[in-house]
């Protein structure tokens, strides 16, 4: 019984590998209906699984194969034509198949799966040829049609999808003759070269040619390479359980630790040989790491190749054609990350198809080719998988959205205005929202988007969309590396080792005090990059420990978010591929690490998320400007500041924008006291609250409503939450009119849009809400100046 | 008579104690990796046969000052919610089976952050073993000010 289950469980996994192939078979045969190769592949599938279901008794599913198969033999045999009918008949017979396979997976046996008005309907489709033709004459002649151009011509064809020859055993070609075949190398040539190696000449024929100049190495190798025996698909690979892979895993990681501790003792006694050994004991076990890691990963092909029968059957449903292009298809992902972005991406694809791309009528008449595109590109961009799902569609009416998140009351009218346009987009993943016109059975009823989005932050990503109204939507998902490997830099900071992704640096200065050497702009550090002022962030500084010097460092140039910037460090070390870990949640509010690495030595090292350094970087820049008291005039003298507008009683209170980490509203009943303070659970901290009401002395009725709107500004691990009456907008700080304050909490005044404007000491109201906020994640970026 | 087994481990010279099986393991480890602007709980992060191990430094978590990270350390590996995370403490002590009798809550008197880590006391043999809320015991965002 135990050895029957066995060959049950192997039949299964077979057959399911053979039915997404048939799958994909299928849908080129659609494209392609002329190619006999995919015709027999598809066959010899059926073929497979009617003959182990016959033998092992699961009569219902050879019955369903075998009806199938009956309909390929006439399809092979040329009786019948391929049209999108028998097409989807046959797919209809593949489900069945399927369906009966889960039920045997899950039940031991066939269940009550229908099939038989799958058999008749290939009955029916078998019988009735004639009649068949005559109505598919006109689709299938068009599809010919549209088809005919991308066809490519049959013999090639032929060649590209024949499966590699079975190699003979012991039966080698000639290299000579492949040589000659290849045009490699002339017959006259390949001929006295065997002419002296009958004369005596013992070197190969290869070696000959290549040392009198009669072929090039390159050549060579490559016939070399397709002479020695080739394997066969069964042989390069083979099944292994998932978790005998990490449970290896494991041992290995058991094997680095105890390989440190060996070579530690080896350097202690100092034999030479003894720790020459222990060195090659160290590599060797690195690469064994590295390599059982890499078995780990999958290409995201894996999850795409289901999806061009998902666009098939929707866009036939439809009506509407679609074009599948995917790019990037061997980008690895771990195999846990490809598990848990299959059904986000799927959703997205239907999604496309619904509503991104128009129907043929509509894209004709928009002036756009009657077939849209839908690309799915996958690559590897700043420590991230990046995977994108493009349409030529119709894109999305940011306008539409922002009226009806409007109406939906997810935002405020007067907030459109001062929105971003993305972030009007970015509504679509609110749950409950659709902007579909009408509902389809696919989707548009307001739930999925909000899905994907949950989903892919459960593993650490990030979705977003950006979409130009008659043109096309992509929607980009962000994958996090966990597990994944990527290039990066080892760098040392103080005394500890972190790890730059490689994709971010540009290049590398060494800093010797003399020829190149770190400059202050008014406390600021930069570094002239060939005539240009490049900003500098010291990673020391950045990450709050204590400031170095500024000589024989090295300054890495990155580039991120658009910024490029320089980042001071002590060493650089050396590159490797490193295997990115998830860090633990706990960390991630930092936001300074992008994940953890096993170093070489066996110890965790930190991912810098170099984005989020930037960021840093850039906000340290403004607000050293806007909060730092001791230079006032200087620092309201930059032109072009972005200010956020809020409303406290009468006044207008301006806060810098890039201070400004998130705007919030918390229902008035979420505000709690802790002694004299109020304070709003959030994200699981306590926000301490303070209102600037109170804070500036304008003390104003409490105003209606249920919500208070508030602006949070965090810093290192550390919250705080400034409450105003409301946002009024967004404004671009002119230097017109403006003097110092007198008052407690302020800048200055200045007039903005007309009307006098008090610019807020944000640092200042930091305090007042968290006397402690700079102590303890003390941000020497913000003190330093 | 119901019975549960706990772990136990001291700390500051105070027996501690968690049940058996919200532990994974225990051993000692020596190279922590800090992690600058993390909360001042959070004693380092180590290598556990490839997984990244966050280490809650209890000595911390309880309002003492920061245990010493070089050289070896006693580790109390927890299985937590999903992601293992390690309790950094001075000794290791037996795995000890307690009846529920020798249970009590926590003192009265007893005050300060140690308060809310403990769930209740067992009278052991000649001294008293503080039972440990896991859950807060390894929350390095808990208020310890």
């Amino acid at each position: 019984m135990e050895d029957l289950g066995e060959i049950v469980g192997e039949f299964l996994m077979e057959s399911h590998e053979n039915l997404d192939q048939i799958d994909r078979d299928l849908v080129d045969l659609e494209q392609d209906p002329n190619s006999r190769d995919l015709i027999s592949r598809i066959f010899r599938a059926i073929h497979t699984i009617k003959g182990t279901s016959g033998f092992l008794a699961f009569g219902r599913l050879e019955t369903l194969a075998h009806a199938g198969e009956s309909l390929l033999s006439k399809l092979r045999d040329g009786v019948m034509p391929v049209t999108p009918q028998t097409i989807t008949t046959l797919l209809a017979t593949i489900d069945g198949v399927r369906s009966l396979l889960a039920e045997i997976e899950a039940n031991g046996n066939e269940g009550d799966v229908d099939v038989e008005s799958i058999i008749s309907a290939v009955h029916a489709q078998m019988q009735a040829p004639l009649a068949e033709e005559k109505a598919s004459a006109e689709p299938s002649a068009e599809a010919a049609a549209s088809n005919e151009p991308e066809v490519a011509p049959a013999p090639l064809d032929e060649q590209g999808s024949r499966p590699a020859p079975e190699p003979v055993e012991g039966q080698r070609r000639p290299l000579g003759e492949m040589l000659v075949e290849s045009g490699a190398a002339q017959p006259s040539d390949v001929g006295s070269a065997l002419q002296s190696q009958l004369e005596g000449d013992e070197r190969k024929l290869g070696t000959i040619l290549l040392e009198e100049g009669k072929a090039q190495p390159a050549a060579v190798t490559e016939a070399l390479q397709q002479q020695a025996p080739k394997r066969s698909v069964a042989d390069s690979a083979i099944r292994v359980d998932v978790d005998l892979l990490d449970n290896l895993m494991n041992m290995v990681g058991e094997l680095v630790l105890a390989r440190n501790q060996l070579v530690r003792g080896v350097m202690e006694v100092g034999d030479s040989g003894l720790v020459r050994s222990a060195q090659r004991l160290g590599m060797i076990t690195s690469e064994l790491q590295a390599g059982i890691m890499k078995t780990r990963m999958q290409p995201i092909d894996h999850i795409w190749s289901k999806l061009p029968r998902v666009i098939r059957d929707l866009s036939a449903s439809l009506g509407k054609q679609v074009q599948l292009v995917m790019q990037g298809k061997e980008t690895e992902l771990d195999r846990s990350l490809l598990e848990a972005v299959k059904d986000p991406l799927t959703h997205l694809v239907r999604n496309a198809v619904d509503h991104g791309i128009e129907e043929t009528e509509r894209r004709v008449a928009a002036g756009k080719s009657p077939e849209g595109t839908l690309t799915l590109r996958a690559y590897h961009e700043g420590g991230h998988v990046a995977v994108e799902v493009a349409d030529d569609g119709a894109g999305m009416d940011v306008d539409r959205i922002a009226q009806k998140a409007v109406e939906k009351g997810l935002i405020r009218a007067d907030q459109v205005a001062s929105m971003d346009k993305r972030d009007i987009m970015a509504m679509v993943f609110q749950p409950g929202f659709s902007t579909a016109a009408k509902v389809t059975n696919v989707s548009g009823r307001g739930v999925g988007m909000d899905v994907v989005k949950t989903n892919i932050e459960r593993i650490g990503g990030a979705v977003s969309v950006d979409s130009t109204l008659g043109e096309g939507t992509v929607w980009r998902l962000n994958i996090p590396l966990t597990l994944a490997i990527i290039q990066a830099l080892t760098v040392d900071c103080g005394d500890q080792r972190y790890v730059v992704p490689q994709v971010a640096v540009l290049e590398l200065v060494f800093i010797d005090g003399q020829s190149t050497k770190i400059e202050y702009a008014s406390g600021a550090p930069v570094y002239r990059l060939r005539g240009k002022l490049l900003p500098l962030v010291r990673l020391d500084g950045a990450l709050g420990l204590e400031v170095g010097g500024d000589q024989g460092v090295y300054i890495m140039v990155l580039q991120a978010d658009g910024r490029r910037f320089g980042l001071v460090v002590d060493r650089v070390l050396n590159t490797e591929e490193v295997v990115v870990k998830a860090l633990n949640s706990r960390f991630k509010d930092i936001g300074l690490y992008a994940g953890a690495t096993i170093l070489g030595d066996g110890k965790v090292g930190l991912i810098l998320d170099v984005s989020s350094l930037a960021r840093r970087s850039h906000l340290a820049a403004d607000s050293k400007e806007s909060t730092v008291g001791t230079s006032r005039e200087s620092k309201l003298a930059t032109n072009g500041e972005r200010l956020l507008v809020t409303a406290v009683g009468e006044r207008r209170v301006a806060i810098p924008l890039d201070t400004v980490t998130r705007l919030e509203e918390f229902p008035r009943d979420r505000i709690e006291q802790a002694g004299s303070r109020e304070v709003v659970q959030y994200r699981g901290q306590i926000l301490p609250l303070v209102r600037l009401s109170h804070l500036l002395g304008a003390y104003t009725e409490e105003l209606e409503g249920d919500t208070v709107s508030v602006v949070v500004y965090s810093e290192g691990g550390r919250s705080v939450a400034l409450v105003v009456d409301r946002i009024v907008d967004i404004a671009e700080n002119s230097t017109t009119a403006r003097r110092d304050a007198e008052e407690d909490g302020l800048v200055g005044t200045a007039v903005i849009q007309q009307r006098v404007t008090e610019l807020l000491d944000v640092r200042r109201a930091i305090l007042a809400a968290d006397p402690n906020f700079y102590q303890d994640s003390d941000d020497p970026m913000l003190v330093e100046a | 008579m119901a019975s549960r087994q706990f772990a136990t481990f001291e700390v500051a010279d105070q027996l501690f104690g968690v049940e058996v099986d919200t532990v994974q393991e225990v051993l000692s480890y020596n190279e922590y990796t800090p992690v600058p602007l993390a909360p001042p709980a959070v004693g380092g992060l180590f290598n556990l046969r490839g997984q990244v191990i966050a280490a809650v430094d209890l000595r911390v978590q309880l309002g003492l000052p920061r245990q010493s990270l070089e050289g070896p350390v006693m580790n109390v590996i927890l299985r937590g919610d999903g992601e293992p995370v390690s309790l950094l403490v001075d000794r290791i002590g037996e795995v000890v089976d307690l009846d529920d009798e020798a249970f009590e809550p926590p003192p009265d008197t007893l005050g300060g952050p140690t308060r809310e880590l403990v769930v209740g006391t067992f009278k052991l043999d000649g001294r008293l073993m503080l039972a440990l809320d896991v859950r807060q015991a390894v929350d390095t965002y808990r208020a310890t000010t």
